[in-house]
């Protein structure tokens, strides 16, 4: 379970997060919305310690990680698995290594079965085949998959995905879907997805969360959510110009809220 | 950093595979580069020296002591690490500084390793060993082309310039001047992996990176050049 609680964290002289609180159970798909900008991705990057909080607690299992030594932390770290925005794949290695590259650090196969295994995830994301290619020749949607495979490939307990769906084709982004929902059921993994794309969210969440100027300001179960009176969820779920949410410019650290 | 690639050094390492390819990388694609620079400044070197010495003396002498000390106290060492700075010092911020902004850094501590064992300490490894390395045969090769001008230029018979080279310069001379090269080793490695772990700013930030990076190495080089040459000539390694 992962349990965050009040962490605020400031980037240049912008408050990112003001004060994020939120649990995610064990086994669900949690995901997390809010406009480009809202610092959806730094909330992730916080939770997987690729960055500290000025201040706050995030608990994996029980373990506090804020204020943690850099090996301690590695070792939370290990629980995780997450897919990046461009996919990340390391470009001086092919598709299959990078599928490897986990597996060869973190669990004790032996080299057929990590090759063997590494052939399999990417069989799963629909990519079989291609492992002796570089990631410059693949496409962005051939690129988040073999992120996909390769987050998965080291059997974490937790997968955070960021905005795995943005910029594909509405096939692609549901051939994407479905591997989350395949997963859980496979695998039970807890998978918290940060994105902007409600239709994403409508299709995987157990439960959504709607992150507003620094704060999560509604979570609740998918469908209840999506049929929230909040006028934030209402605008962001509607996509619409008028409401609350403005394209005004953040909030600056030590600025009082309005 | 430096603390956590120490450790690593020690440790069981993260990929051997990645070692060899930074080794072949510093090593051997910087030998062409090197060994050109260093053929023609030893030529260059004779050169100069030949007619310095006509006209001071009426006859070109003490071309090979002149050269070899020249090659192996100072411009091997220098020259090689300037070169190294510019070739693969660049090339190591502009990868480490391109996974950072692509997000490949944030990826390896997802994936079981560190950027410190995964990257640098094969790279720390790489420049430290292969630079004095390189350096050595950068000496030759100098050595050698002051030899060529020495009888092409100045009819000087080739056992004349050698036994010059052989009487005058001593075993300590090439660890003085290795000694310096892995300490150039260690400036190139460390401003290189620096600079590019802390890039920031999508391409821009990589460009500006990669260029305070060889300015900051070239700079460093010549700066330390001189205080580690005066460390060792007071050690008594001259």
């Amino acid at each position: 379970m992962i349990e965050v609680r009040e962490v605020k964290k400031h980037i240049e002289d912008i408050q990112v997060l003001d004060g994020i609180s939120l649990d995610i159970h064990d086994g669900e798909n949690f995901c997390l919305l809010g406009a480009s900008g809202e610092g959806k991705s730094v909330f992730l990057k916080n939770l997987i310690g690729l960055m500290r909080p000025d201040c706050g607690s995030i608990k994996i299992d029980g373990e506090e990680i804020v204020g943690i030594s850099k090996e301690k932390l590695l070792k939370v770290q290990r629980k995780f698995g997450m897919m990046f925005q461009g996919g990340a794949l390391f470009d001086s290695l092919t598709v299959q290594e990078n599928v490897e590259f986990g597996m060869k650090r973190l669990t004790d196969y032996s080299p057929q079965k990590i090759s063997q295994l590494a052939e399999e995830y990417l069989a799963m994301v629909g990519l079989a085949g291609v492992g002796d290619k570089l990631p410059e020749n693949l496409s962005i949607g051939m690129k988040r998959r073999v992120a996909l495979a390769r987050a998965v490939a080291t059997e974490p307990k937790y997968i955070l995905y960021d905005e795995p769906t943005t910029g594909l084709d509405p096939i692609t982004t549901d051939v994407i879907c479905g591997i989350f929902t395949d997963l859980r059921k496979k695998l039970d993994i807890t998978s918290v997805i940060v994105t902007h794309d409600i239709q994403t969210a409508e299709k995987v969440a157990d439960r959504v969360g709607l992150l507003y100027s620094g704060k999560i300001i509604a979570a609740d179960k998918t469908e209840r959510f999506m049929k929230s009176e909040s006028p934030y969820v209402r605008q962001f779920v509607r996509g619409s110009r008028e409401g609350p949410i403005g394209m005004k410019n953040r909030k600056k650290k030590n600025e009082s809220r309005d | 950093m430096l603390a956590s690639v120490s450790r690593s050094l020690f440790g069981k390492p993260d990929s051997v595979q990645n070692i060899f390819k930074q080794l072949v990388r510093v090593g051997v694609e910087s030998l062409p580069i090197v060994l050109l620079s260093a053929l023609f400044t030893g030529m260059v070197l004779s050169l100069q020296s030949g007619v310095a010495s006509l006209r001071l003396f009426g006859q070109p002498i003490f071309l090979g002591s002149l050269v070899s000390f020249t090659m192996v106290l100072e411009l091997g060492p220098v020259l090689t690490a300037m070169v190294v700075a510019g070739r693969v010092g660049a090339s190591i911020t502009a990868e480490i500084g391109t996974m950072k902004v692509t997000e490949q850094i944030d990826a390896l501590y997802t994936l079981g390793t560190t950027p410190e064992k995964y990257l640098v300490t094969p790279l720390f490894f790489s420049t430290v060993v292969m630079l004095p390395m390189i350096t050595l045969l950068a000496i030759l090769t100098g050595i050698f082309g002051g030899y060529v001008i020495s009888i092409v230029a100045f009819n000087i018979p080739g056992n004349v310039y050698m036994n010059e080279i052989l009487s005058y310069l001593r075993i300590v001379h090439f660890v003085h001047g290795l000694i310096k090269s892995a300490f150039f080793g260690f400036i190139i490695a460390t401003v290189s992996c620096y600079k590019g772990l802390a890039t920031s700013g999508g391409a821009e930030g990589v460009g500006k990176s990669t260029t305070r990076a060889v300015v900051i190495s070239m700079v460093l080089i010549l700066v330390s050049d001189f205080f580690l040459t005066s460390l060792l000539n007071s050690l008594g390694v001259i």
